[in-house]
């Protein structure tokens, strides 16, 4: 079985290069120098040297995995190659940007980044630092992949737990900081509680973060004490892997519980966040929506629908044109408005469905992507201006009220985007066991065997196409309502992209993975302002990342998860103890 | 009385004339058989009459009905049922759900009662597995309901796919190799499986088989096929000594009994070539 493996050497050169090459790629993106002033431990180092000497750290690691050599010694030299190497990588972009000019060609390879990565001493010294820190980086990628497992996967959360703290600083503080002059107004009673936010308040400001970034000390101590409470949790005996069981009524129970669990804090979330929290939840709140419904089209039924945003802009521009005094046509309420907006984004679902109920793949993907297209071009047109404002968008839409209260802050939409919400996640999840979502799972698998089990795929197709237009349209009319204006600009085809990227790295078809992929696609960038410009990029690459080492996606269906990861399932069956081959 | 009739059916592929000119007659409650050489048109005879492709010329009568050129939802609803020639399961759908696909022409719940899980949808659900879990105890798969299809080994995988095939209650079921790929011991309980199919649930079968064994073992009538034309058909006796169907194997291979057309066209390709 075995094929000629290349020498550990070779292996270590080939990732120390790769490892080399991203972190140079990082540099001259722009994104080294973007993070250069963010502190992770106070003094020690940047969020910038993070992102050149992480992918040396990891690529090493990754090496390290591959080599498999048989004595532990060869494998920390050949990391420590790997390591090397890509700090010689590093070293060489540094000398050739201290020789010449390379600004004209890259923009980003500015004078800041160069001293970021000279670890702000003379060009000499830095290309030394810069191979030493390389060496240090092979090594410790050695030492943590030498340590025993448990300790090993204790150590790895740690280190990324005291990084997510320290990258977090400045929000943790603003959230902390915001509830002790909420605790100034706190009745008699509730003065213990004053005291405990005034004392976090405390520990987080003297203690634990310096101007920026974790105090050294801390950082240690917190490491050190991430690090244990990973190992308890390890130590904790591994759940055999489940079977697949839908009907089991523990399961059930258990699945309830969680759910209440997390509606609570949905509930609480703005309130104990703060205000600039509610905004970034009211975008992830719009795509876990959008998610929802292009999760039915692409996930339940395995239609690949590129032009989603049509939905959206149909329900956003429906609402915008009932509801708007500027265009003056019907001046609806926000609530009066909604229905005939929800039916014109089904309705725009069913003629979309109905020419393309035949195509499949490919074809199926273009067609959609162009209705995408057809329908921006529609509302940017100087031919609909009077009707859809052209590219001057619609102003002024209504906005939701309940009795004379108008739901116009963004913690009140948030409101608005968790009831919808709710509503449309128990619509998908009540439809995906039920015969229909059963008609759309079997007509992805296989559409002739499908149709041949009485299965009438044009109406089934037109369903999925009908529900995920339903839901986008809500979505749409929310955004409308948020804004209280909508503009060509913003039914961009990125919009698809974004709720399909989303759903890939939640996990296809899983209704928890909408939730998981929407905060980490939409949400997490805005919580670091500096990643903004480098979202796409990032996007690219954890798609990338993703289908390399987890296709499922990050929180998969299970049938899906069983589909990808087959073999370890069946090594982890009792009878199929496994026996070491000669690898 | 003839549950199938299938008058001057003619199927063209281009230039190709898959079927020609085929009259076949299949009584209620027989078993059925349709051999002939590789390409003589059997699967496409199948793919007519569950409606996956409409023949040219003639005309296929379910009960005396027409039912040419229906869609395959349609076909399974007047009650013909298929497996396939290579297994075509919902792979990643678990036992249960493949057969509650099956089930899906005679359930009746809309979206509407999916999402409300009213009393009346909740009912159906619950008697649509519970029928399911008892085909799956008749077919011997009793107790793997939740495993995803894809796990199953092989010989459950065909027996699954005719418990799905099953699922619909057909009056008809078109087997499409049922025994390809089984062992001695597999095959013999498929064969009983189908004998009992027919006595114990009254379903009128019409198979394609490549093991001659099996065909002659199983069949009341069988058809010969060859180059998409009827050139025999008869009781397995009068079909073993047909000088015409002896003519269109010896060709190609041997008729001989107990060696399987595809093993013997096999022996050839799977010496070993050294690497």
């Amino acid at each position: 079985m075995q094929s000629k493996a290349p020498s550990p050497w070779q292996q270590a050169i080939q990732w120390g290069l790769i490892g080399g090459g991203v972190a140079v790629l990082l540099s001259l993106v722009g994104m080294v120098e973007a993070f250069s002033k963010r502190f992770i431990v106070a003094n020690a180092f940047t969020m910038g040297q993070v992102l050149f000497m992480a992918p040396v750290l990891l690529l090493s690691y990754t090496g390290i995995r591959r080599i498999a050599a048989q004595s532990a010694i060869i494998s920390a030299l050949a990391s420590m190659l790997s390591g090397l190497l890509g700090g010689a990588v590093l070293g060489i972009l540094l000398v050739i940007g201290d020789a010449i000019n390379i600004r004209a060609m890259f923009r980003n390879a500015s004078p800041v980044l160069f001293q970021e990565l000279a670890f702000h001493q003379g060009v000499t010294t830095g290309v030394f630092s810069l191979l030493l820190a390389g060496l240090v980086m092979g090594g410790l990628a050695a030492g943590v992949f030498l340590l025993p497992r448990r300790l090993r996967g204790a150590v790895i959360q740690a280190a990324i737990w005291v990084l997510l703290v320290g990258l977090l600083r400045d929000l943790i503080i603003t959230i902390v900081a915001q509830w002790v002059e909420k605790a100034d107004a706190f009745p008699a009673w509730a003065q213990w509680a004053k005291a405990a936010i005034l004392l976090i308040h405390g520990l987080f400001n003297k203690t634990i973060f310096a101007a920026s970034g974790i105090k050294p000390v801390s950082a240690i101590v917190l490491f050190v004490l991430l690090g244990a409470l990973q190992f308890w949790r390890a130590g904790k005996p591994i759940q055999a892997p489940r079977r697949l069981a839908l009907t089991q009524p523990q399961q059930q129970r258990k699945r309830l519980l969680i759910m209440a669990a997390a509606a609570l804090g949905f509930i609480l979330a703005p309130l104990i966040l703060g205000i600039f929290f509610a905004e970034i939840l009211d975008n992830v709140g719009l795509y876990i929506l959008m998610g929802l419904g292009l999760n039915i089209v692409v996930g339940f039924a395995g239609l690949l629908d590129l032009g989603y945003v049509a939905f959206y802009a149909i329900g956003a521009y429906t609402l915008a044109v009932l509801t708007s005094p500027e265009l003056g046509f019907f001046n609806l309420t926000y609530w009066q408005a909604l229905p005939f907006a929800l039916i014109a984004s089904v309705m725009a679902g069913i003629i979309l469905g109905l020419p393309i109920l035949k195509m499949r793949g490919d074809y199926l993907a273009i067609v959609t992507l162009g209705f995408g297209e057809i329908v921006r071009l529609l509302v940017l047109s100087d031919w609909l201006r009077p009707w859809l404002g052209g590219s001057q968008g619609i102003q002024v839409i209504a906005q939701p009220h309940i009795g004379s209260k108008v739901l116009a802050s963004q913690q009140d939409l948030y409101y608005l985007f968790l009831v919808g919400i709710a509503i449309v996640a128990f619509i998908a999840w009540r439809l995906k066991d039920s015969r229909i979502g059963r008609a759309w799972m079997a007509l992805r698998e296989d559409e002739d065997v499908a149709k041949a089990m009485g299965i009438n795929h044009v109406l089934t197709k037109l369903m999925a196409f009908a529900t995920g237009a339903l839901f986008s349209g809500v979505a749409g009319t929310i955004f409308a309502a948020k804004l209280t204006s909508v503009y060509p600009t913003s039914m961009n085809f990125l919009v698809s992209i974004n709720v399909l990227s989303l759903i890939i790295i939640g996990g296809m078809g899983s209704i928890p993975g909408v939730f998981v992929g929407a905060a980490v696609l939409i949400g997490a960038p805005d919580l670091l302002r500096e990643f903004a410009e480098y979202r796409y990029l990032a996007y690219g690459a954890l798609l990338v990342i993703m289908m390399l080492t987890r296709p499922e996606g990050l929180w998969p269906e299970e049938r899906r998860r069983l589909e990808l990861h087959e073999e370890e399932v069946v090594e982890a069956l009792p009878e199929a103890e496994a026996v070491p081959t000669g690898e | 009385m003839a549950l199938l009739v299938s008058k001057n059916v003619t199927k063209r592929f281009g230039g190709l004339e898959a079927l020609k000119d085929v009259n076949l007659e299949v009584k209620e409650q027989a078993i059925h058989s349709i051999i002939g050489p590789n390409g003589a048109g059997k699967t496409t005879f199948f793919n007519c009459v569950t409606g996956f492709t409409t023949p040219e010329v003639g005309e296929i009568l379910l009960d005396g009905r027409n039912i040419t050129g229906l869609t395959p939802a349609r076909v399974t609803k007047l009650r013909i049922a298929r497996t396939y020639q290579h297994t075509r399961l919902f792979k990643t759908m678990t036992t249960v759900e493949n057969i509650l696909v099956g089930l899906h022409s005679l359930l009746k719940s809309n979206i509407i009662g999916s999402t409300l899980r009213d009393p009346r949808t909740r009912k159906e659900e619950a008697e649509a597995v519970e029928e399911a879990r008892r085909l799956l105890r008749f077919m011997g798969l009793g107790g793997k309901g939740d495993l995803m299809a894809m796990n199953l080994p092989y010989g459950d995988q065909r027996r699954l796919e005719l418990a799905r095939a099953l699922a619909s209650k057909p009056k008809l079921l078109l087997l499409d190799e049922p025994t390809a790929g089984m062992n001695p011991s597999e095959t013999q309980a498929m064969m009983n499986l189908i004998h009992r199919l027919r006595d114990e649930l009254g379903t009128t079968i019409l198979l394609i088989e490549h093991q001659m064994r099996v065909v002659m073992g199983i069949s009341e009538l069988i058809t010969v096929l060859d180059y998409g034309a009827k050139i025999a058909e008869g009781t397995p006796k009068e079909i073993q000594n047909n000088p015409k169907v002896i003519e269109a194997y010896l060709g190609r291979g041997s008729v001989q009994e107990d060696v399987s057309s595809s093993s013997s066209f096999g022996a050839a390709s799977t010496a070993p070539s050294s690497t």
